[in-house]
């Protein structure tokens, strides 16, 4: 490459030199629009942040029906919405672990049961009134509450007592738990003044921006925080965020530049988007999965050589070719994957084999057809996926029925109703929060129907056990459980698809969700 | 012309029996919707003591009828209330919604209505010659096209290749008339694709239908310039259909556009009623299902009254 | 009798779309829901409109989805057209309180937001064909309703009608003898279009997810599962759309035809 050119990109990602000028003189050298276009990029990454203008973000999931208040929070737009304005104790690391927000630091006993968080000192919320261990007290009593409605409501009943001593907020836990401060980072837990027991809806946080302006469903205008802590977090001076629940409408809108970041970029159009000049797909492993599933305690689910033939019915590849377009990896009939800490890939694998579903199907003595239900939000493409899931069926042998439920109320009358549906898990931070949430046999969530005391005994032991080797090994003989055992058909795991366009600098692979973990239009910048 | 007057003062009375009406036929009906808005909100992460807490701040324990009386009695004194869903107060959420819907609709209809009569003129003036099937080959053709297909084609050819108008159309109250205008180009140009076709063909099957009528032949014997029989002599008599057709279209601009603000992303009613149907937020289903009956209802009596009062034989019944 | 080159177009068109939708079984290469290809395949020797959204043969689905398509859209048409028009021409020629009663009862169901009433139905009857039919139908018949009534009301003051009462002629007869073929022309005009709306109003109740059970579809639910193509110049989602205005115009083209001949018919009743 020329030292001209080098140069060049060095200026543009200074602001010495307008994007325009430079894409000119590259061609007029000889250089096409791509190539130039990764020069700046490079050049930006090196030149490091640079403070100002306006990042507009284009996220899915927002309707007129949300609400400020971080407890009812539930999709994309509020997540991201949320990460603005407010921080919780601690949050998810970059490439894995954790890292102090609101907490300064935080420590336990040897049992791991009592928890210390020792508050950040000489921080403020957006209203100028200092942090204290009582507002996040108050915060946490909120959400935990006999009166609470928080979405966080479960992940808090561990919990014996909580209080404030000091600079610290101490958690005391009815059964140790050596992930609790994974359990803090839940995007709910926003620390408000007072716990926002006041005003819920106040968005009054200690985040790097200020909320301005918002009509719900529609958009949001945040503006820098001048007193936010973390000189890290925060570049642009404002950062709108756009509501665009219509995949072509997102994708239209980045092509267009009118939006500088996108999430949830449709798989099939992926590929075609990463080929376009100014934009720049970024994929994201991720814990997510998509999944079919059956109730173990209802027939004909309750029968496990059924279960298992269904399992070996389904063409794990296929699906992940032309479901994901390649963006995931196939799944193993367990939640978990490499994304998890404690995670062992020396599993056996299921894959499809018309002859083993053939099998288990005589074993079980089941004659007749399956039912599955479907709908186009309970994943995207379902009921694709299920058509296709009934074509390997068949080569098996096995004649699945599929009955496409409406969008409209699929969460509330089909999924966690029915015994076979089609549906998505995001994924927990760690094994425990995803094993205690969906398959301990008391557990809320237990979408599956799955009761197995030996695997409610290993979560148990494994949640106090502090030595990583045995800790993992039990995680393994979990997962073998539900493998064998489970009502979980997890044919695939899928990548979160983002998508920037080349104004915007500064994109890492991060842990957690997508666009960076929420965290994309704080920790990226405006390039040029 | 009193007996229109009369008719008139009959059916706004009739009218608002229809909106009582209509207000427990919605009631009823998203109470037959299976699911509450408590478990919508949760959605995936509700826990029976969350979902309890929040039925009872919303009052959701109590029986249907009294909530529906209860919320009857507030909305007489002009009281819409306040979302279940986002807390935020009803009436002033809808009178922005409503105003940006209105906005798009009146610039459609301006735009859509006079095209469309005008091609209807034409098109008959010109029977079964090339610009009459021209016309209906195009007209046709927009309005058998599903309206996401027309919106995406536009998006892709004036928005991401050409990039003369943007493919959000979102507005609010900071922008000027212009900017405005300018964000709302495209769905603009949708909405009167889909509706054009159907006022235009009522047009032009309207006047064929009277075109026969003696007096026409009188005017043509007369030696009129043909253009001018079939704006001044055909089309008065043809009114009736054509002002039906007109309503029924002016009411789908305002009522039915929900798929060109999901697509376009424009904050309009139709998002709006959509979001909270699929919450169960019954007090803002209510509030718009309402809006809309009020503006069929109107229409519908515009409509009447045109045809009543364009035909003389209506207007001084024997 | 000598047909016109458009309307001869549009029969030809109509007619083979209606021979194709009745031998679907027998014409297509394969099955409805076969995978037999890549994901988005070019038009090929072996895949003559190339394959869709997850590899399925164009052609096929095109075939077997205009049977379902062509079948709702017309039965619907019908049953609205029928109940409609009855209704409308009763209103306006019986008038006072059933004509007060008909277009009070249709003004409600029309105030309710479609969107609402064909959830709530929907939700709550199990979907069927039959069911999609009859809900699709009695939507759409209040439009006709209002219609007919308006066009009928018109011809119910007319001279030669106030004669035909004169001479003592019974309701039935006005209505199907005096009103129905004066009121012919703009019915047909709308009859044609209410078809292609009918094929719409499938479309969009397969958006909400009330439609056409998978891995069947009807063409408007087609475009939808190939739309993301579009704005990439992907070209799978144009073909069901293209089929469905084919079918509009060629509908359309048959109904001007027979419009121009009633038209004339009427010439002397004037």
């Amino acid at each position: 490459m020329s030292n001209e050119l080098k140069f060049l990109s060095n200026r543009v990602a200074r602001g010495l030199m307008d994007r325009r000028s430079f894409m000119g003189r590259a061609a007029a050298m000889g250089v096409g629009a791509t190539a130039a276009s990764s020069l700046i990029s490079t050049a930006a990454l090196a030149a490091g942040p640079i403070k100002g203008g306006t990042i507009k973000v284009g996220v899915q999931g927002g309707a007129t029906t949300d609400s400020l208040d971080p407890a009812t929070a539930a999709n994309d737009t509020a997540i991201q919405v949320l990460r603005m304005w407010g921080e919780p104790l601690v949050e998810l690391g970059q490439s894995g672990g954790l890292e102090p927000k609101v907490a300064e630091s935080f420590s336990s006993s040897p049992d791991a049961k009592i928890w210390t968080f020792k508050i950040r000192s000489g921080i403020s919320f957006s209203d100028g009134k200092p942090v204290t261990a009582e507002d996040v007290l108050a915060t946490m009593k909120r959400h935990a509450g006999e009166e609470s409605k928080s979405g966080a409501l479960g992940i808090m009943r561990g919990i014996e007592s909580m209080k404030a001593e000091g600079d610290n907020f101490i958690v005391e836990l009815k059964t140790p738990n050596a992930d609790l401060p994974y359990l803090m980072t839940d995007y709910h837990l926003i620390v408000q003044p007072d716990g926002g027991v006041n005003d819920p809806a106040g968005a009054i946080g200690t985040g790097p921006y200020i909320l301005k302006d918002y009509e719900m469903g529609v958009r949001f205008v945040f503006e820098k925080n001048p007193n936010y802590w973390d000189s890290e977090l925060g570049h642009a001076s404002t950062v709108e965020v756009l509501v665009l629940n219509d995949d072509t409408a997102r994708t239209s809108a980045l092509q267009s530049g009118q939006v500088d970041m996108i999430n949830r970029v449709p798989p099939r159009v992926a590929g075609l988007m990463d080929r376009l000049p100014n934009v720049d797909v970024r994929t994201t492993s991720g814990p997510g999965h998509y999944v079919f599933i059956m109730h173990c305690d209802t027939a004909p689910f309750d029968n496990k050589d059924l279960r298992l033939a269904l399992k070996y019915a389904i063409n794990r590849e296929e699906l992940v070719e032309k479901i994901l377009f390649g963006y995931g990896s196939v799944g193993n009939d367990t939640p978990i994957n490499g994304s998890y800490p404690y995670f062992s890939d020396d599993l056996p694998v299921h894959s499809y084999d018309p002859d083993k579903a053939a099998y288990h199907l005589k074993q079980s003595g089941f004659d007749g057809s399956v039912l599955l239900r479907t709908s186009d939000n309970s994943f995207p493409s379902a009921p694709d996926a299920s058509a296709l899931f009934q074509q390997s069926a068949k080569a098996a042998g096995i004649q699945l029925d599929i009955k496409r439920e409406p969008n409209d109320g699929y969460w509330s009358e089909v999924w966690n109703q029915q015994p076979f549906c089609t549906s998505y898990w995001g994924g927990r931070p760690t094994q425990d929060q995803m094993f205690s949430t969906a398959y301990l046999s008391t557990a809320d969530w237990n979408d599956t129907r799955f009761k197995s005391e030996s695997f409610d005994d290993l979560l148990l032991s494994a949640r106090a056990e502090l030595d990583d080797v045995k800790r993992k090994e039990m995680y393994r003989e979990m997962s073998l459980i539900l493998m064998e055992d489970g009502g979980l058909i997890c044919p695939m795991f899928n990548d979160f698809i983002d998508a920037t366009s080349n104004r915007v600098a500064g994109w890492e692979t991060s842990a957690g969700y997508d666009l960076m973990n929420s965290y994309a239009p704080m920790k990226m910048w405006v390039a040029g | 012309m009193s007996p229109l007057i009369t008719l008139v003062a009959q059916r706004i009375a009739l009218g608002l029996l229809l909106l009582l009406a209509v207000s427990v036929l919605i009631f009823a009906g998203t109470e037959l919707l299976p699911g509450d808005v408590a478990a919508s909100i949760l959605g995936q992460s509700a826990t029976p003591e969350a979902l309890a807490n929040m039925r009872r701040d919303m009052g959701l324990d109590e029986p249907a009828v009294s909530r529906y009386f209860s919320w009857l009695f507030s909305a007489i004194q002009g009281d819409l209330g306040t979302a279940l869903t986002s807390g935020q107060e009803i009436s002033s959420q809808i009178a922005s919604r409503l105003g940006n819907t209105l906005f798009l609709a009146f610039w459609a209809a301006v735009i859509a209505v006079p095209l469309a009569v005008f091609l209807g003129l034409l098109a008959v003036r010109y029977e079964g010659r090339w610009p009459d099937k021209a016309i209906s080959a195009v007209t046709l053709a927009s309005i058998s096209l599903p309206e996401f297909f027309i919106g995406y084609l536009l998006i892709y050819f004036v928005a991401v290749k050409l990039g003369w108008f943007p493919s959000v159309a979102t507005i609010y109250p900071s922008m000027s008339l212009g900017e405005k205008l300018h964000a709302i180009g495209l769905p603009v140009a949708v909405l009167v694709m889909v509706v054009l076709a159907h006022m235009m063909r009522m047009t032009r099957a309207a006047i064929l239908n009277v075109m026969q009528s003696a007096y026409i032949e009188t005017a043509e014997l007369k030696g009129l310039n043909q253009f001018k029989i079939i704006w001044r002599h055909a089309f008065p008599n043809a009114i009736a259909p054509v002002v039906n057709v007109v309503m029924l279209n002016l009411a789908y601009l305002i009522v039915g556009v929900v798929v060109v603000e999901v697509i376009f992303v424009y904050p309009g009613m139709g998002q709006y009623l959509v979001d909270h149907v699929s919450k169960r937020d019954v007090p803002v289903v209510q509030a718009c299902g309402l809006i809309f009956a009020a503006v069929y209802i109107g229409l519908n009596l515009i409509a009447d009254v045109v045809s009543i009062a364009t035909n003389p034989r209506l207007r001084h019944p024997k | 009798m000598r047909i016109p080159t458009g309307a001869l177009i549009g029969l030809i068109f109509t007619s083979s779309f209606f021979l194709m939708a009745i031998f679907a079984p027998l014409i297509a290469p394969y099955g409805m829901a076969e995978v037999v290809g890549g994901v988005w395949e070019p038009m090929s020797s072996k895949h003559w409109l190339g394959t869709d959204n997850i590899g399925r043969d164009l052609l096929s689905r095109m075939i077997f989805g205009g049977q379902v398509t062509i079948f709702i859209a017309t039965a619907a048409t019908i049953l609205s057209f029928v109940t409609g028009s009855v209704l409308g021409f009763t209103a306006a020629v019986i008038g006072g309180w059933v004509d007060q009663a008909l277009s009070r009862f249709v003004d409600l169901v029309m105030a309710i937001p479609t969107l609402i009433l064909a959830l709530v139905i929907l939700s709550v009857m199990p979907i069927s064909i039959l069911m999609l039919i009859m809900v699709m139908g009695f939507l759409d018949a209040t439009r006709v309703f209002r219609l007919s009534r308006a066009v009928a009301v018109d011809i119910n003051v007319m001279d030669y009608v106030e004669a035909a009462k004169l001479r003592g002629e019974g309701r039935i007869w006005i209505i199907f003898r005096e009103i129905l073929p004066n009121a012919l022309s703009p019915l047909i005009a709308e009859l044609g279009l209410r078809f292609i709306f009918m094929v719409l109003f499938l479309s969009t109740l397969s958006f909400l997810g009330l439609g056409i059970q998978p891995p069947s579809a009807d063409w408007g639910g087609m475009v939808k599962e190939n739309k993301e193509g579009i704005v990439f110049g992907i070209g799978a989602a144009l073909i069901p759309a293209a089929a469905i205005a084919i079918l509009a115009i060629s509908v359309n083209l048959v109904a001007d035809w027979v419009l121009s001949r009633t038209t004339s018919l009427k010439g002397g009743r004037g």
